[in-house]
């Protein structure tokens, strides 16, 4: 075992490390607010209010 | 909303959306930041096609093409400043079909270009580790870790996200002009052997040059990508042109140095398949802080590249989902980060998958193949919007000179590209387009009728000239 086999296992460790942080927070983030408030968002919104398009 | 309440889910009455802070600059970070991979490798796979003057032809003829498409792009989105960019244009312009297949061109081209950047990671950790002496390091651990640390960054918000882009896409940059100024063309005692190293002018004659064309892309692919900005900056009408045209200007000058820099150090034999170009040309120059400037800027170039493609590949996918083209679940933003987060999140296993499992020229070619359909879709686009909606009914953040000739050659340029592809990578031209064209199918005759017909349509113009 050199320097580069440590690296390894470091690198399948912070991965795993950061998989787990990003499942943790997705399955918290549904569990806390309800479906119609996460696909909320609207296509357009800055439109209706700063683009108006208008020459 | 009743049922998430009772189980205890936070009440929440305002809408969650993309976070608007973006600016031009973050634009430019993209932009260039998904591109400038290609300018540390692959494009010299155009001069093992057609010589070193062919590659400098498909350079500059695939410049042309990108300035078309940038001055294309930025006069669409600045008036269609939504998510999803090429896509969102589709919906509005062209129709419900071409929007799904522009959307699903935006995805592929961009999970294949961040797969393949995967790749690069792995391939760099092993040439560090082998010019330190250990063969036989494992890949793999550095292929995932890369992607699972941009999708990690990519969650938790797109200011943190871009504004690293931004910083380490500047440095790869900064880098290519040190060489330049390093190796001083302007000397006597420079190192560039133009002359002696350019034997042949054309060893293929003029079908190298239209070989080459395939690889002249890879100056420049994926800088459309900043159109997937456009929910996410403060003012859309100045950032995406001024973002976009400023992308394209930096690109072209990086191409051209990149060229004249490796041209000059290495005979053209072996600049055709050298992997890593420009590192390779520090090397050359015989010191050492060159070497690890260009080798730092190497991996920083590849890593902004897959960021881009993570920010870019699922912001389609979400446009997507949340005009239920495909199912609403993807269109969902994280209420803390405003990150699209379930896109993110999906396309985490599929880009892995490909790195994994499918050699790195299948997954660029891939990628170079969606992204040139998106190309073949553009002109057509911006035809048709000149004619809905002509230049006196609808105010335009940039209004691009000398219309329709930028859309004619673009388009005349994809035709001349889509033969170069076709002599290298026939086979998989066909299987892209024959599955395109049953995904289509499936669009059309099971999944629209899920699709909220008058929801999709948000601008605030008037009814097209015609209709």
């Amino acid at each position: 075992m050199d320097y580069w086999n440590y690296a390894e296992y470091a690198a399948w460790g912070v991965s795993a490390l950061l998989g787990l942080l990003i499942i943790f927070d997705w399955l918290r983030t549904d569990s806390t607010y309800s479906e119609d408030v996460l696909t909320s968002s609207r296509e357009g919104e800055v439109e209706a209010v700063a683009e108006k398009h208008k020459l | 909303m009743a049922v998430a309440e009772a189980a205890g889910a936070v009440p929440h009455t305002e809408r969650v959306s993309l976070l608007r802070v973006l600016g031009p600059a973050h634009v430019w970070a993209l932009g260039v930041g998904i591109v400038l991979v290609g300018e540390y490798m692959g494009w010299n796979f155009a001069v093992g096609k057609g010589g070193a003057y062919a590659a400098l032809v498909a350079c500059w003829m695939a410049g042309l093409l990108y300035t078309c498409v940038a001055m294309i792009d930025s006069e669409v989105t600045s008036t269609v400043a939504a998510a999803g960019g090429q896509y969102a244009q589709a919906k509005h312009i062209v129709g419900p079909l071409m929007a799904f297949n522009v959307g699903l061109f935006l995805v592929f081209a961009y999970t294949m270009l961040e797969a393949g950047n995967a790749i690069t990671v792995g391939f760099l950790v092993d040439t560090v580790a082998k010019m330190a002496g250990h063969e036989g390091v494992d890949q793999r651990p550095f292929i995932v870790l890369s992607i699972m640390f941009l999708a990690w960054l990519n969650y938790r918000g797109v200011l943190a996200t871009l504004t690293f882009s931004l910083v380490i896409t500047a440095f790869a940059f900064v880098a290519i002009l040190v060489l330049f100024f390093a190796v001083q063309p302007w000397s006597a005692d420079s190192p560039l052997r133009h002359a002696e190293l350019i034997t042949k002018e054309l060893p293929y004659g003029w079908l190298g040059v239209l070989a080459a064309m395939h690889f002249g892309l890879w100056f420049y692919l994926g800088v459309e990508g900043t159109t997937q900005a456009a929910e996410e900056v403060r003012s859309p009408s100045r950032a995406l042109p001024y973002g976009t045209m400023a992308s394209m200007m930096t690109l072209a000058i990086a191409a051209t140095l990149t060229w004249y820099i490796c041209a000059g150090l290495m005979p053209w034999e072996y600049l055709g398949q050298a992997g890593v170009p420009l590192f390779d040309a520090a090397r050359l120059t015989g010191s050492t802080l060159l070497m690890w400037l260009l080798g730092i800027g190497t991996l920083f170039a590849t890593l902004a590249s897959a960021n881009g493609c993570i920010n870019d590949a699922s912001r389609a996918w979400f446009s997507l989902g949340r005009d239920h083209y495909l199912p609403a679940w993807f269109g969902a933003v994280h209420p803390k980060y405003r990150t699209p987060y379930r896109s993110i999140i999906f396309l985490v296993p599929v880009a892995m998958l490909f790195a994994l499992q499918v050699p790195l020229d299948q997954v660029i070619t891939f990628s170079i193949l969606s992204g040139l359909l998106g190309y073949t879709f553009m002109p057509i686009n911006m035809i048709m919007f000149r004619k809905k909606w002509p230049l006196d009914t609808i105010k335009r953040g940039y209004v691009h000179p000398m219309h329709p000739l930028p859309a004619l050659v673009l388009i005349a340029l994809c035709g001349l590209t889509y033969f170069a592809v076709f002599l290298g990578y026939g086979t998989q031209l066909i299987a892209m387009m024959t599955f395109y064209i049953v995904v289509s199918l499936w669009f059309h005759f099971w999944r629209y009728r899920f699709v909220k017909r008058s929801d999709q349509f948000t601008m605030p113009w008037p009814r097209p000239n015609g209709y």
